[in-house]
């Protein structure tokens, strides 16, 4: 797929917003209307379950909104797999009353969950967070005369002189103060966690 | 002209914006040689800042050529080569005469609205929202640059673009955050975030003489660029934080941590983590805060928690006891670029740092919006991208 570099948001990027909202709207119906949808396919008495899949819709749909909205994506693609298999068991049984209307479900679920898998495999594809080479960086010390030499350097020559004079103690100079000294080094030497002299 | 706008969640541009204009006598127009995309421009990306309006022209960090001063501007001249620092400042108010530029008192030309939002208001920056003065950023090929007399650092022509760019922000912002620290020789700075910010941190760090540094992150690639800069890389997806640092400080803990990741920080297998990632799902807080909680725990009494990472709004389960009966110190803010950048630059000049090693991607300006995707999901290496106008 050709990608639009002017552009941070690329088509799918798109569909995947169009897919959540969709996703809230037809979840926010199924939690507040259940019995419409129960009725409507046949199903009477299973309001639960139909408020369990709405409330399932908003929240992959407010995840599908989301800076990262692949887990969402899979986690709906999922539930669309659900989803069709429970119609199809419905379509199965040949005295359905609400054939008609099941089928035309079956088509919706299906479109929604093909939108659902593309927009999942193309975010995982062009998102994959860390892909790519990964490139040998040990040698970018940043200091061309040596780590080495680096160290304290700073500190050695005398703090920062550019900084106005009257400031407060964060910034004034962080030249040495306390030097590191045998004794110190020996004394922690010797530390067990939990010891009495647990200094 | 040409620029990267803002229009949503996600949602960068490369369009076509009117020119920028002298508006007051104080002003300089800038022709863009270099800019860069900083991690805090993800927090715009990501949508996380408040107060931006679709058509922002956004990026802070950026250098190039003066084309046209005002009338009353002194010290630039057409021709000029200068790195813009991304905190406008005055030059004459009481903070900016304390050195304190980022809470500059003039700048913010949206003060009354920041006030409402902090209390009282910080300087204005470029491209960071109308809280922060809703100025134009520099991820384009023209800037108007306010207060210009005191918002530039004049930079020799020896050195490099990419040698001096990061003097607007990146630079300063891990100095700063390391001087904040008050480090002594016989001190454990640990920084939690191995991102641009976070390499500063580990080198400045290293020039101010900490005993050892320790750098923090789960990207291999940014670990072994932090270990080149005499850091003890520590990849919380294989070791834990408490246990690795607790044996590095005998048992003592760290004397002075830095947050260098700020407002996302996320480490997927904490309960804190996910618990912020509902909530801020849920819109009933803005930023996450596990590295500062982390910080707070490991922290040695007495120590120094030093935060440049940007936090935008509210956070939660912060954990005062201990940070209040630890005695712990914390210092943070915005970065007082001009307090630091003479000092920077002799350090450039002098060979004893050189801040292009950052650079892993360099690309047209017109590719921004594609490279703000590949600096987000942390593809290819990308550590920093500098966009050539």
């Amino acid at each position: 797929m050709n990608i639009d570099r002017r552009h941070s948001l690329q088509p799918s990027d798109r569909l995947v917003r169009g897919l959540g909202w969709l996703g809230i709207g037809l979840g926010l119906y199924q939690l507040l209307a259940p019995r419409s949808v129960t009725r409507a396919l046949g199903v009477e008495g299973a309001e639960a379950l139909v408020r369990t899949c709405g409330a399932r819709g908003v929240a992959t749909g407010f995840g599908a909104l989301s800076v990262n909205p692949k887990p969402a994506l899979w986690a709906r693609s999922a539930g669309d797999i659900l989803d069709l298999a429970a119609l199809l068991a419905l379509l199965a049984d040949r005295d359905h009353p609400k054939r008609g209307n099941v089928k035309l479900a079956l088509v919706g679920v299906g479109a929604c969950a093909a939108g659902h898998l593309y927009c999942a495999r193309d975010q995982t594809r062009r998102h994959a967070y860390q892909a790519g080479r990964t490139p040998d960086y040990s040698t970018r010390s940043g200091f061309p005369q040596g780590l080495e030499r680096a160290r304290g350097a700073a500190a050695r020559s005398g703090g920062l002189p550019s900084r106005p004079a009257a400031l407060p103690s964060p910034a004034r100079s962080p030249g040495p103060r306390l030097q590191p000294t045998a004794s110190y080094r020996r004394d922690t030497s010797g530390y067990a966690k939990g010891s009495d002299y647990d200094y | 002209m040409k620029a990267l706008c803002w229009h949503g969640k996600n949602d960068i541009r490369y369009e076509t914006v009117p020119d920028p204009r002298i508006e007051d006598p104080r002003d300089a127009i800038i022709n863009v040689s270099s800019c860069a995309i900083c991690g805090s421009d993800l927090h715009l990306f990501h949508h996380f800042i408040p107060a931006m309006e679709s058509g922002d022209v956004v990026g802070h960090e950026f250098m190039g050529e003066v084309m046209e001063v005002g009338a009353e501007t002194r010290d630039l001249k057409v021709g000029d080569r200068v790195v813009v620092p991304f905190t406008i400042t005055c030059g004459d108010c009481e903070q900016c005469r304390r050195g304190n530029f980022s809470l500059c008192e003039r700048s913010n030309r949206n003060k009354a609205l920041a006030d409402k939002v902090f209390g009282h208001a910080g300087a204005g920056l470029f491209g960071y929202s109308h809280l922060t003065g809703g100025y134009a950023g520099g991820q384009a090929e023209y800037v108007r640059v306010p207060f210009a007399d005191n918002t530039h650092v004049k930079v020799p022509d020896s050195l490099t673009d990419e040698q001096v760019l990061f003097l607007g922000d990146i630079f300063p912002t891990g100095w700063q955050a390391a001087v904040q620290c008050d480090i002594e020789p016989t001190d454990t700075v640990v920084v939690w975030g191995a991102g641009p910010v976070g390499q500063f941190c580990v080198r400045s760090a290293v020039l101010l003489g900490a005993e050892q540094v320790v750098a923090i992150d789960n990207v291999p690639e940014r670990l072994a660029m932090a270990e080149a800069g005499g850091a003890i890389a520590l990849n919380f997806d294989e070791e834990s934080v408490l246990a690795r640092l607790q044996e590095l400080t005998q048992g003592k803990g760290p004397e002075k941590c830095i947050d260098a990741v700020g407002l996302e920080s996320h480490v997927p297998r904490s309960i804190d983590s996910v618990y912020d990632r509902f909530k801020q799902a849920m819109m009933l807080e803005n930023d996450r805060a596990h590295v500062l909680r982390e910080m707070i725990y490991v922290c040695r009494p007495g120590g120094i928690l030093s935060i440049p990472g940007v936090y935008g709004g509210l956070i939660d389960k912060v954990p005062m006891g201990p940070l209040m009966n630890k005695g712990l110190t914390v210092r943070t803010g915005q970065t007082h670029v001009k307090r630091w950048t003479d000092e920077l630059l002799s350090l450039i000049d002098d060979g004893q740092i050189d801040p292009s090693f950052v650079v892993t991607h360099s690309a047209g300006l017109e590719q921004g919006p594609d490279m703000y995707n590949t600096f987000r999901d942390k593809q290819d290496g990308c550590v920093k991208v500098v966009l050539k106008p």
